[in-house]
């Protein structure tokens, strides 16, 4: 008796959060899932099903080239994220000692979040610029002669950008498990004669891994579906799964647009699956 | 909307009533011109009423002004209510939410394709006072009896229809009218000329490998594919049966031929805002792009050199009008109607002479304009005065001509229109194959 009411009790207390999940995350996909058969013209789309905006998709080597280009920039940005993340999530719970110091540190990370992404990003427009600050400062002390043009509107300032927006994302989960370390392991391995370096390997690592895959997730979804860093860094001559469908959104051609997004989903979820396969999050949460 | 309505029943009673006292005095004395002079002719319970109509418009940031809906209010009595949309969602806006609109401001390269959707009403040229005061081009498609006509979607091929329900466009002027121009002009490549140092005549220019990394185009396909053809023709690369209805084997080759380019390395940066192509040209990224006419004028009233280059080859043109809603009827169509006259009568052309467009009703718009502003704006004249623009900037100074010259040396050298092809689908693809590239 007390059994079925406290289940009833859990079906009714999972209900709201449910019926949320149901009304702004379910229906909508699977409007998109439908909708990604259906047909259009230039200005309306037809109910109907076909195999064509996937066939399409699928089949043209724009998609490739694009998901290349797409995988090229989060593979970019995953490293050099992880790269600094790790580093200062490191210098933060290693090497600062007292907890104010960390939590003041650990602020000022957050500093640039005052400010929006989008000016944020912009904002290198002006300094890596043909007539930009970089360029200026670098032939004013005469280590360039003419202005370097893959400064910006290239691969380098989307990456640069990427790197700048995101490395926040890695630092928060990462430092957040370097934090649970227990710190009698690294005395441990101090003991067992282990030099810094292999205490970070072997020991720091490996603990560190279930932020280092939050991180990831973050990093890697968020670049993947991104548009506006790349169309204003690569002064739109790149392209990207996102920004493809932001342009098929933009001419109206909603079933083409939803297939693409439904590619890209699955492709997100497919990496985001390959990650939790190597941690167990749920361990760590 | 509605706290529009509340606030000028209640808070401004008063004002109301003076107004209107004065508009009853401007019917008794016909000489006054308030707009049209178009209350006049009207039953007075229609005067009465006008306060009460609110009249939604939409439609591109380029005429969808408020000082536009200010002077409706005051030389008409109703409520303009705008909304400024990018050309991509006036036309989804049209076509997908019939009832949220009474006026569509669109342009004439999406006419063809929203106007056929049937949410909008073709309008009855017999209550249009000032029709034979719009500019022929709109009329037979000829500035002057003996000009070309320009190719693409050129506005009077989607200007009429055959009947007041119908929506298959004329082929030649009938009674019913899908869009009332009101406002166009004509296209070219915007220069620097103090990074350039030599004359740019063709617009087979943007892709001369001098400007290699320098140049830039506008990434809204059905405009760039129309630039990217204007220069393949003009390097003598393709020939084309019509600009703006490309087969797709002129597509691809066109395609073909920016993709080449793009892979070695011509352009900097494709813009797809207006403030996207006036920070290119004016940080010196970029110093060859298409370029719109009120993007030039914003480079250079930051004191940098730009220069909206007239070419050889013509202009590519582009023209938008307003048109209205299925749904309106009674009072708010007969509003509406009131409208479009003050539209043409000249306050409005003047507005955007000034800034650089054109009216539909030239002659009107004179009315509103010194001698000196028609001069330069209209004639190609040397300016004799400062140049300001409608908000008061000064834009030019005296001695200053206009790019491009007069009026009919600018639109009567029109090659093409902005216009949406058959093989619209196919050229979009094309197109993100480029920008993949």
């Amino acid at each position: 008796m007390s059994a079925s009411n406290s289940k009833r009790g859990s079906y009714f207390l999972i209900t709201p959060m449910a019926l949320v999940f149901a009304i702004f995350l379910v229906i909508p996909l699977l409007t998109i899932v439908v909708v990604s058969f259906w047909d259009y013209d230039e200005y309306r789309i037809l109910p109907d099903f076909i195999l064509e905006n996937y066939s399409y998709l699928l089949g043209t080597s724009v998609t490739w080239k694009i998901y290349l280009n797409t995988f090229k920039y989060a593979a970019l940005t995953w490293a050099f994220t992880l790269g600094i993340g790790f580093t200062v999530a490191y210098f933060l719970a290693f090497h600062v000692r007292s907890l104010t110091w960390q939590i003041v540190l650990f602020m000022v990370c957050t500093i640039p979040f005052w400010t929006s992404n989008i000016i944020r990003m912009i904002s290198w427009i002006p300094f890596l610029g043909r007539n930009g600050l970089l360029n200026q400062a670098l032939m004013g002390a005469g280590v360039i002669h003419e202005p370097l043009e893959f400064l910006l509107f290239s691969d380098f300032a989307v990456v640069l950008a990427d790197v700048h927006l995101y490395t926040l994302f890695m630092v928060v989960p990462i430092f957040n498990s370097m934090m649970r370390i227990d710190r009698s392991l690294i005395e441990a391995a101090r003991d067992n004669g282990a030099s810094a370096w292999a205490t970070l390997r072997h020991v720091i690592l490996p603990l560190s891994k279930p932020g280092i895959a939050i991180g990831s997730i973050f990093v890697i979804t968020v670049v993947m579906g991104d548009f506006i860093t790349v169309r204003l860094m690569s002064g739109g001559q790149s392209a990207s799964v996102g920004l493809q469908i932001s342009n098929e959104i933009g001419l109206l051609q909603y079933p083409a647009a939803a297939a693409s997004a439904v590619v890209l989903l699955i492709t997100v979820l497919l990496i985001v699956t390959a990650l939790l396969r190597l941690v167990d999050i749920r361990k760590e949460l | 909307m509605t706290t529009d309505k509340i606030k000028s029943k209640s808070i401004l009673p008063g004002k109301d009533v003076t107004r209107r006292g004065f508009l009853k005095g401007a019917a008794a004395t016909a000489g006054v011109a308030i707009g049209s002079g178009a209350i006049t002719g009207f039953p007075t319970i229609w005067a009465q009423n006008i306060k009460n109509v609110t009249l939604r418009q939409f439609g591109t940031g380029v005429s969808n002004i408020n000082a536009v809906a200010d002077k409706v209010k005051e030389d008409l009595g109703f409520t303009l209510q705008m909304t400024a949309l990018d050309s991509d969602a006036v036309a989804q806006r049209a076509v997908t939410q019939p009832n949220s609109f009474d006026i569509a401001d669109i342009e004439y390269w999406i006419c063809k394709k929203v106007f056929p959707a049937g949410t909008l009403q073709p309008m009855d040229t017999n209550k249009i006072k000032n029709y034979d005061k719009i500019s022929p081009l709109f009329i037979s498609g000829k500035l002057t009896p003996d000009s070309k006509i320009a190719q693409g979607t050129a506005p009077h091929k989607v200007g009429f229809v055959e009947g007041p329900d119908s929506t298959d466009f004329a082929s030649a002027p009938t009674q019913w009218m899908t869009l009332i121009p009101t406002i166009y002009n004509a296209d070219t490549l915007g220069i620097r000329p103090d990074l350039i140092g030599r004359p740019i005549t063709s617009w087979a220019e943007l892709l001369n490998p001098e400007f290699k990394g320098k140049a830039s185009i506008l990434n809204i396909p059905s405009i760039g594919i129309m630039d990217a053809a204007m220069v393949s023709e003009a390097m003598g690369e393709i020939t084309y049966g019509d600009k703006g209805n490309m087969t797709k084997d002129e597509i691809d080759q066109t395609i073909a031929l920016m993709i080449k380019a793009k892979q070695d390395g011509q352009f900097r940066a494709f813009w797809k805002s207006f403030d996207e192509s006036v920070n290119l040209m004016s940080s010196g990224e970029v110093v060859i792009q298409s370029m719109w006419s009120p993007a030039v004028a914003a480079v250079r009233s930051k004191g940098i050199e730009c220069k909206y280059q007239p070419l050889k080859e013509g202009y590519r043109a582009w023209g938008g009008g307003i048109g209205l809603a299925k749904h309106l009827s009674g009072l708010e169509l007969e509003a509406a109607y009131e409208y479009i006259n003050w539209y043409l009568s000249g306050w409005v052309g003047a507005y955007l002479n000034r800034q650089g467009y054109y009216s539909a009703a030239p002659e009107t718009a004179k009315k509103f304009m010194t001698e000196d502003e028609w001069g330069y704006w209209m004639e190609g004249k040397e300016a004799q005065g400062d140049i300001v623009s409608p908000e008061g900037k000064v834009m030019e100074k005296a001695g200053a001509v206009r790019d491009g010259g007069s009026y009919e040396e600018r639109m009567g050298h029109v090659a093409c229109w902005n216009s949406v092809m058959d093989e619209n689908k196919h050229m979009v693809r094309k197109w993100n194959e480029f920008i993949a590239a």
